[in-house]
């Protein structure tokens, strides 16, 4: 079995120091080319295991290592190299191009002074075309719809060419269709090579993509492991803390959230059962 | 492409100095508006007066519009907000306050005053930076406006005093005159004491503006690029702030520049910073220098610049808001 891309040992992190930790002794290893989905409802501290796993926020205890190496012993710009992120949407004031925009992904290989040269260009363009949206390159950023934006901040993280990258959930806002569309992406991307995490408190886009499953809530990690392993009724409805079901439909997991509006009675409402 | 890109570098650098040079013959010598050519080959006075008066005023005016108008074009990124200007953060204000201060208890020696102006423009914008660190509510660029505009308005509210407590017939004017602006007292000296601060703020502005552009993205995806948030903001924002005041402190209030010469460039060069930050720098240069022509040749004796500064500030303004073709990004 090849090494683990990602070691989690033990991590822990409070946004308050005499308050609950948002991640609490969190263990885990990611392989390379794979994806992970990191599972749990609003609250359970993904996009804060996300922003750990960036080092944008340091742990209180634990360590992660990347590639065998204490993830604190990275230089920022190495660091850069190496993991992107797909934030879950991203506010920009001004009209760059997507040409424009996706080309800042370029910064980890310029020195502070540098201005991206005709070659970071060219991989800008390529990145977009990846993501199917190269006719949009000369459209200003705030022109674009949801689902094109979505595209375009993958494209800007591709341009970077990062081993591995974090997406923070990047399928939440899209309608299916482009929900689909992101997933093929990051299906793609894995098979070329690329080692994926990504947040989702939707367990149907983790169980089309997903390799493994880190199923969080309140902070912790309640299980993780392989799709067969850790997607079922039981788990999930332990994560969620709410009744679910998990069905078979053609192959694929469905998700059936059987608590309906009003609770207890709610059959007795039910024409059909009256 | 390449030869493209030379080409406007060029026009970048030469159309500043050549309204440079043709401003120089422009004034109330020895009639109003065009002097002859004959007069600055044959007439010393004539000489003394574009050497000694003209020369150092006009490269005043010009680093005075290239300054405000590249402050404002990166404050505006930094900020994540195209209607930032760059005396917003207390440094308007400041200035204002210390130039009075000094008026009123120390001296009207120009240096002295400017220093005071420079001094409390800084302390401004320090105020304003540690008021905003400490609100507990709402994101970092609405922390910094609120605390931006509160720190301004106690700075209004001390120069209120000063001007109330000042001498009607002798300091009052003198006060009143030094905030609407204008560049009739510049000399050389005047001039070697801005230049050192401007040149390195403005040099350090363009080396580093194709990272501007990654820093008017969130903190996370501009962490998550390499960017050492935190520093190069705090770098560019004091090369900005440091610029904004020795200009200031010169010149004293001279609105409007550094809010609408960047959205112009914006205009004609593109949002990307790479590009719109060289544009800015000429055209705020060449708009200082026309606005001072105008201050100085309109009527008999001296309008106020700030006064034309806004008044051709705010009608573009206006003009560009109500166009069609504007879009707001939000």
């Amino acid at each position: 079995m090849k090494p683990a891309v990602i070691q989690v040992n033990d991590l822990s992190f409070s946004y308050n120091p005499v308050g609950n930790a948002a991640v609490h002794q969190v263990s885990f290893e990611i392989l390379p080319q794979t994806v992970t989905a990191i599972l749990g409802p609003n609250g359970a501290g993904k996009t804060t295991l996300l922003h750990l796993l960036l080092r944008l926020k340091t742990p209180l205890t634990g360590s992660i290592h990347l590639q065998g190496r204490p993830l604190n012993h990275y230089s920022r710009h190495e660091l850069s190299q190496n993991i992107g992120l797909v934030p879950q949407t991203e506010y920009i004031p001004f009209e760059y191009t997507a040409l424009e925009y996706v080309t800042l992904g370029r910064a980890p290989y310029l020195g502070p002074l540098e201005i991206p040269a005709e070659k970071d260009t060219e991989i800008a363009r390529q990145s977009l075309k990846e993501v199917g949206v190269s006719h949009l390159e000369n459209r200003p950023i705030p022109a674009l719809s949801g689902g094109e934006l979505q595209l375009v901040l993958l494209a800007r993280s591709l341009c970077q060419q990062p081993r591995v990258l974090l997406l923070d959930e990047p399928t939440s806002h899209l309608d299916l269709a482009n929900r689909n569309i992101t997933l093929q992406i990051m299906d793609r991307l894995r098979r070329a090579g690329t080692t994926l995490v990504f947040s989702t408190h939707d367990p149907e886009a983790a169980a089309l993509i997903a390799d493994k499953l880190v199923l969080m809530r309140a902070g912790q990690v309640l299980e993780t492991g392989s799709l067969e392993e850790v997607f079922t009724t039981e788990t999930l409805s332990r994560t969620y803390g709410t009744r679910v079901e998990v069905l078979q439909v053609d192959g694929l997991r469905v998700v059936k959230s059987i608590e309906r509006l009003g609770g207890e009675q709610n059959g007795q409402n039910n024409p059909a059962e009256r | 492409m390449k030869n493209n890109k030379n080409l406007t570098a060029f026009v970048l650098v030469v159309t500043p100095l050549i309204v440079l040079g043709i401003s120089l013959f422009i004034g109330r010598y020895p009639k109003p508006l065009l002097m002859p050519l004959s007069v600055l080959l044959h007439d010393q006075l004539g000489q003394n007066l574009v050497y000694n008066l003209r020369l150092p005023r006009l490269i005043t005016s010009a680093l005075l519009g290239m300054s405000l108008a590249t402050a404002g074009g990166v404050m505006q990124m930094l900020f994540r907000n195209p209607l930032v200007e760059p005396g917003f953060l207390g440094v308007t204000q400041g200035a204002g306050f210390g130039a009075a201060l000094s008026i009123l208890f120390l001296t009207t020696a120009p240096l002295v005053v400017e220093l005071s102006a420079a001094g409390f423009a800084i302390i401004g914008l320090l105020l304003s930076y540690f008021i905003a660190r400490r609100i507990r509510f709402g994101g970092w660029v609405l922390r910094l406006v609120l605390s931006g505009i509160a720190v301004s308005a106690i700075f209004s509210a001390g120069l209120g005093i000063l001007k109330y407590m000042a001498d009607p017939t002798s300091q009052l004017p003198e006060i009143v005159f030094w905030l609407l602006g204008g560049l009739w007292s510049v000399t050389w000296t005047d001039l070697w004491y801005i230049l050192p601060v401007v040149v390195i703020g403005l040099v350090i502005i363009y080396l580093m503006r194709w990272r501007l552009n990654l820093l008017s993205l969130s903190d996370e995806t501009a962490f998550s690029l390499g960017v050492a948030v935190g520093r190069e903001r705090t770098l560019l924002l004091a090369a900005s702030v440091a610029i904004t005041a020795v200009v200031v402190s010169v010149a004293g209030i001279v609105g409007w520049i550094g809010l609408i010469i960047p959205h112009i460039a914006r205009r004609i060069a593109g949002a990307n910073a790479a590009s719109f930050i060289p544009v800015s720098m000429s055209l705020g240069a060449v708009f200082g220098i026309i606005c001072d022509d105008l201050a100085r040749v309109l009527t008999t004796g001296e309008v106020p610049l700030g006064i034309i500064t806004s008044l051709i500030g705010a009608v573009i303004f206006l003009i560009m808001m109500t166009s069609r073709s504007m879009r707001i990004a939000r």
